[in-house]
């Protein structure tokens, strides 16, 4: 008898973990729509912006860029680490730290015997892991989730930018998930500083040569570099975003999946169980009543 | 002429326009049809268009300004 009741109580925990992975799940799918839409949002602009660029390095002599295409011996290194502020969606935060820690171990680990590299964390779940590990640790910038728009991290990225201008850094590279769809992100890492200079497109006949610049070429390069940094910086925080929600999305799901067929099972050996007991009661009464007819 | 208003967050204008004034950053200058080409930073200020719906009126912060074939792109980083 005691078994019986101990998978009644499986199966209540079960349904009710079942209903809030359900819950979770719809709450992503709902999340995920509006990070998707603020990707689509900013795509228009980043494109036109790199256009823009286009064009004018298409009638630029030479490389000009300044300050941020500027390139150093690299000795002082950033990491920009884009994950979440929570957890069960994946292996979503873990890809990201696991990168950058083979960034630091491979790529850079001159740099880091000297204690160069520094990991600036975007997500909480980054941000709990380095800050174990206090020569890595350059701060987090866990509120920006809270409120998601373009003025917030490009305040991010200037403090970037002016860090790098000011010789704190020779390279800033920057780790995120890329949203592919619901189901899939692709880890990536970019370098984000200094800018590669706009590339010249080839011998494109669609580059018109007779625009007229306002200030001057060199200066509305040094003008729009930092705006198309700020909206990299962006478009990873975003893309991140809403793979974190298709990422939890997917996993909820799943837990969902695994709660029904745990439930299937618990159910079945509940109902096994109730009709040995049911019988073993019947041959109770058969076996007395035998007893006293005899 | 075609006219588009772009910030990262939103699409803040799309469509016919028959007059555009902007602040650049040598001194505002309107843009009618058939301008030249021309591409220009902003400044900090407010964009007048005239549409056939009338003159409105955007304040843009961080703004570059494209001209091309009676195409007209301003991107600001906020309106």
């Amino acid at each position: 008898m005691a078994n019986l009741k101990e998978v009644r109580n499986r199966i209540a925990s079960v349904i009710s973990t079942q209903q809030i992975t359900k819950a979770m799940k719809m709450v992503s799918a709902a999340k995920l729509r509006r990070a998707q839409d603020a990707i689509v949002m900013m795509r228009p602009y980043a494109s036109k912006l790199r256009d823009i660029m286009e064009n004018i390095s298409g009638t630029l002599e030479g490389g000009v860029g300044g300050e941020l295409t500027k390139a150093r011996p690299v000795e002082k290194v950033l990491i920009v680490a884009v994950n979440s502020n929570r957890g069960l969606c994946g292996a979503f935060n873990a890809v990201v730290i696991r990168t950058v820690n083979r960034l630091i171990r491979e790529e850079y680990s001159r740099q880091a015997k000297e204690g160069n590299v520094k990991v600036l964390c975007i997500g909480k779940k980054a941000s709990d892991f380095f800050n174990k590990h206090k020569n890595l640790y350059a701060g987090n910038h866990n509120e920006l989730y809270a409120k998601l728009t373009f003025e917030n991290v490009s305040a991010v990225a200037d403090s970037i930018m002016k860090e790098f201008a000011a010789g704190q850094y020779d390279r800033v590279d920057i780790v995120y998930n890329q949203f592919k769809n619901a189901a899939v992100q692709y880890i990536q890492h970019e370098q984000m500083l200094p800018v590669a200079p706009p590339m010249k497109k080839g011998n494109d006949k669609n580059v018109v040569n007779d625009y007229i610049f306002e200030p001057g070429k060199e200066q509305l390069v040094l003008e729009l570099l930092p705006k198309s940094v700020r909206i990299q910086l962006f478009k990873a925080v975003l893309d991140s975003h809403a793979s974190e929600h298709g990422a939890r999305m997917t996993a909820m799901s799943k837990a969902t999946d695994n709660a029904g067929d745990l439930l299937k099972e618990l159910r079945l050996s509940y109902n096994k169980a109730r009709q040995a007991a049911i019988t073993g009661e019947i041959l109770e009464i058969v076996a007395g009543a035998e007893a006293l007819n005899g | 002429m075609q006219l588009e208003i772009i910030t990262p967050d939103k699409k803040v204008y799309s469509g016919e326009v028959s007059s555009v004034s902007v602040p650049g950053a040598k001194g505002r200058f309107e843009m009618l049809n058939n301008h030249a080409a021309v591409i220009s930073t902003l400044l900090n200020g407010k964009v007048k268009i005239k549409d056939k719906e009338g003159v409105k009126s955007f304040d843009v912060k961080g703004g570059v300004v494209e001209n091309l074939k009676n195409k007209i792109i301003i991107l600001a980083e906020s309106v």
